[in-house]
């Protein structure tokens, strides 16, 4: 039985590397929230403007007219913002077990496995910007809206652990819903644990850049992606702690326009900047440059 | 039939006993009621136990910090913004030990509750709670934390000032404070509002409190979309004291008397305090580094996954 587990586990890292090729083919959401568009032609799901999906690759996943930046999966993520071929995955190997035996969990966790070809809703490895090293992890909100669970909490803190033990800054781009509720009580706990893990990073006087995009709420608003030593976020993505639903059910008014997000955060001095994805890798890399000076 | 109906049913049985005034007849109910109590309380379904952490007559922090707290001084405000009322906090003597205490607090009554927002701390709540473990680890006081909220609020005010970073920044510093802390879940532990005074050396709950990752309607209406089944979720999720002991998330159950904490307060107070100072004694001989090492151990070991080496698999797999 373990062989069969073992044997799964590696046949599904063996197609994740021969589907990352062309792995931005399979669109999995159906929702309104900005997402990658399929096919040759698509239309933006914010203004409606149709234009060539290759245009789009090249224009970085932004709209061209109404600048609607789209959720991106954890490979173009880092296709965008690091040098070619500078990437280096770490942290493989790990499967998510089911703790509280939910109805329907593991067949979710295997279906969104062969969809994304990710074993995880977050990656991340050894890569360089611009010829600077640095540790760079992704969420990706394809996997399960990129919920934290053990497995998640774990491998985010096994990267800070991996910027820690090489000397490395830090640089996580974050996307998630939050905690993931199938796995109870341990998704809460992992929001201790990533936070200890920063705590030890930041007393070694290591950067660690968080790149909060659309949409990142939830526990993870509420642990590591709020710890940056420089907070980044995405024009118009949605970032809080409770979700906007939540808050009118709760305060029963309308939302003022605007609220939650990045615009609304940087004015009231919850971010430190909010950057086009154009201008982001410039943005990473000089933060970079500033802080390899004294030595880090 | 729940916990409530049952504790109905003996509250009609008590009153039928003060009307009495014949010996035997008392003797027979007073037995009577005793059985009862007793196997109202057998076989509790986690459902149960939610409506007991949350009965209007449970214990609040409060009540339990005029027990167990001598001299109680109670500090305000976080220097920043306000002080939040959801969140008492102060300095006193546990066993002629200075403390700093930090504690969730709710009413009793309705207005008691309105003044107290439910227990649903601000952001300045939690920077309030950082400021006086700040002041705690400066002084060499140990912390003591009774969890007991709903969750943290959710409001436009409270997502403004930044409700995600100050439960963060909470994390981020008691996961490395020199000074013991030890927690206890008094009745609700609901999601990063409870966790966020909740990064102890030692988590306790009493016996009938729950802690868990959202409230079971909160969780219902996101995984089934549907709020009323909140029983249902009671139960999957795993939230009483004995699932959490199992799963080694905390770290002892504190028993509660027959009928649940509200029926005999005193005998309450007595078990949460000889757990307390059993914990306390604990870390005495610590050094400082011992004591934020071992709670930062701790959590780092909490998860449920499995993995393995590539490495390992050369052999095995063509």
């Amino acid at each position: 039985m373990k062989r069969d587990v073992l044997e799964n586990a590696f046949n599904r890292q063996k197609a994740f590397k021969r589907k990352s090729t062309n792995y931005r083919k399979k669109p999995l959401s159906t929702e309104k929230v900005p997402d990658v568009p399929k096919g040759l032609y698509e239309k933006c799901n914010s203004c409606g403007e149709r234009f060539i999906a290759k245009d789009m690759i090249e224009n970085k996943f932004v709209c061209p007219s109404c600048d609607n930046h789209f959720r991106l999966r954890a490979i173009d993520r880092l296709n965008i913002t690091v040098d070619p071929h500078s990437f280096l995955e770490k942290g493989l190997g790990f499967i998510t077990l089911d703790p509280l035996f939910i109805d329907g969990y593991e067949q979710k966790i295997a279906q969104y496995k062969s969809q994304t070809s990710l074993d995880e809703a977050y990656i991340y490895g050894y890569a360089q910007i611009e010829g600077i090293p640095l540790v760079v992890g992704v969420m990706d909100s394809h996997f399960m809206m990129g919920s934290m669970g053990s497995v998640v909490g774990e491998k985010v803190t096994k990267s800070i652990e991996y910027a820690l033990v090489k000397r490395l800054p830090l640089v996580m781009f974050v996307a998630s819903g939050g905690a993931r509720m199938q796995e109870g009580i341990f998704s809460l706990m992992q929001m201790a644990k990533t936070s200890g893990a920063l705590k030890k990073l930041h007393d070694q006087g290591l950067l660690f850049v968080s790149v909060l995009t659309h949409p990142t709420t939830g526990g993870v608003t509420a642990s590591f992606a709020s710890l940056g030593d420089i907070v980044i976020a995405e024009p118009k993505a949605l970032i809080g702690f409770a979700g906007p639903r939540v808050i009118k059910q709760t305060i029963k008014q309308d939302l003022p326009e605007g609220f939650q997000r990045a615009e609304f955060l940087q004015e009231k001095g919850m971010v430190d900047k909010v950057v086009h994805r154009h201008k982001l890798k410039d943005t990473l890399h000089t933060i970079l440059q500033l802080h390899q000076d004294r030595g880090v | 039939m729940d916990i409530l109906k049952k504790e109905k049913k003996l509250l009609k049985l008590e009153e039928e006993l003060r009307e009495l005034d014949d010996d035997k007849k008392i003797e027979s109910i007073k037995s009577k009621i005793e059985d009862y109590k007793y196997g109202m309380m057998q076989d509790l379904s986690a459902w149960d136990r939610v409506l007991l952490a949350r009965h209007s007559k449970r214990p609040t922090s409060r009540d339990v910090i005029n027990a167990l707290i001598d001299d109680f001084i109670e500090l305000h405000g976080d220097r920043n913004f306000a002080d939040d009322k959801a969140i008492i906090g102060g300095i006193g003597k546990f066993r002629d030990r200075a403390v700093t205490v930090i504690a969730q607090q709710k009413g009793k009554t309705t207005e008691e509750n309105i003044e107290h927002n439910f227990a649903m701390p601000h952001p300045e709540g939690y920077r309030k709670a950082l400021r006086l473990m700040k002041q705690a680890e400066k002084f060499d006081r140990p912390i003591i934390t009774f969890i007991d909220t709903p969750g943290a609020f959710p409001g436009i005010g409270a997502e403004a000032r930044g409700q995600g970073e100050a439960i963060a920044r909470n994390l981020f510093e008691m996961s490395a404070l020199e000074v013991p802390i030890i927690s206890v879940v008094i009745g609700e532990g609901g999601s990063g509002g409870a966790l966020a005074i909740g990064v102890a050396n030692d988590v306790y709950m009493l016996e009938n409190s729950i802690y868990s990752i959202l409230s079971p309607e909160g969780y219902a209406s996101i995984l089934w979309k549907d709020a009323t089944k909140a029983k249902k979720a009671a139960e999957v999720m795993k939230l009483t004291s004995y699932d959490l002991e199992e799963f080694g998330v905390i770290d002892g159950i504190i028993k509660e008397p027959i009928g649940g904490a509200h029926h005999n307060p005193q005998k309450t107070y007595q078990a949460i305090e000889e757990s307390l100072q059993k914990a306390l004694e604990k870390y005495y001989n610590f050094s400082n580094y011992e004591i934020k090492t071992a709670r930062y151990t701790k959590f780092r070991k909490i998860g449920f996954f499995q993995r393995f080496n590539y490495d390992n698999l050369k052999g095995v797999v063509k």
